[in-house]
């Protein structure tokens, strides 16, 4: 029996049950802000952001790879451009309703940007001066991040926000 | 009459997580559960490697003459199997129906710690009505 074709972005993200998307950004916005509060400096809430621990993107990253697959039937990718590709198409679809586009490959093929365009999570936002080093929406690079590990698979994203309504996630099939 | 013997689940490690019995005549006790699950998980990975074909990704069925074994690895490296009377059908679709409620009301569980054993209510109970299901469906054929 040949194994289920799979599914694209649009059609898994038409199967899944939503939430209100003012709801979802209002819920982050206050996660950072609290963040903000309890730790102050803004390094610090970036490392938080990303790694390990109750809300942060990491843990997050880890358990989604599963729902991911499956319900989206993909099977391994042959290679790294395909793995950014599936994210940026099929993943960034099926849990944020965008999609983004990959793009600013290097030379050898190891690092290339992901770009959303319609960020869910920067919706009404505005950086104030005191917060402008403050990477936002830096846990999508913690959820790539424990997504791909538990896939088997680990570059390092690193990431930077330019500014809001744009997020950037650079994604490297090696450690810096 | 039950079609499903036994069903197990373990983690990347080859450790059991969760072990349900469903009536068979031979009841296990945890150590040998667990002893089986890593015996598994051992054969699973020795498989790749013994296969003659390149890509393969280990042992998806067994077949013996009191029953048979459907085994299922996700691609995370959690294997899902299920030892079912002989000729029993549509076991590969029953375990992705489990992987699912796996996703579901496991890995969504909060309190649930990653590669540890599974203690959660709502994945039993959704459980048991997924092999309900199943078993209805399967008498009804």
């Amino acid at each position: 029996m040949a194994p289920p074709a799979p599914r694209t972005g649009d059609a898994v993200f038409a199967n899944v049950e939503r939430v209100n998307a003012e709801l979802f950004t209002l819920t982050y916005g206050a996660i950072v802000r609290q963040l903000l509060t309890d730790l102050e400096e803004v390094e610090e809430v970036n490392k938080q952001l990303d790694q390990i621990s109750i809300f942060r993107g990491y843990n997050i990253g880890i358990r989604l790879i599963d729902e991911f697959l499956t319900k989206s039937n993909i099977s391994r990718c042959v290679d790294f451009k395909e793995t950014a590709e599936v994210i940026a198409k099929a993943g960034f679809k099926m849990f944020l309703g965008v999609t983004a586009s990959v793009t600013n490959w290097d030379a050898d093929g190891t690092s290339c940007s992901l770009v959303l365009e319609d960020n869910p999570l920067v919706d009404f936002v505005e950086l104030p001066d005191t917060c402008q080093g403050l990477y936002y929406c830096n846990i999508l690079s913690g959820v790539i991040r424990g997504a791909l590990e538990m896939a088997c698979i680990s570059p390092e994203p690193n990431f930077w926000c330019t500014h809001q309504g744009m997020c950037l996630v650079r994604l490297a099939t090696h450690p810096r | 009459m039950a079609a499903i013997y036994s069903l197990f689940i373990i983690n990347k490690s080859g450790g059991l997580i969760f072990y349900k019995d469903y009536g068979s005549a031979g009841r296990m006790d945890t150590n040998d559960s667990l002893r089986l699950a890593s015996l598994w998980h051992s054969m699973h990975a020795i498989s790749q490697q013994l296969s003659p074909t390149m890509g393969c990704s280990g042992i998806e069925l067994l077949e013996a003459d009191t029953f048979d074994l459907h085994c299922f690895q996700s691609l995370t490296g959690t294997k899902f199997f299920v030892v079912c009377e002989p000729g029993t059908q549509h076991m590969d679709d029953l375990l992705k129906i489990i992987y699912e409620l796996y996703t579901d009301y496991v890995l969504k569980n909060p309190f649930y710690e990653m590669e540890m054993p599974i203690r959660c209510e709502l994945f039993d109970l959704n459980l048991s009505q997924a092999i309900q299901k199943d078993r209805v469906a399967l008498l009804g054929r």
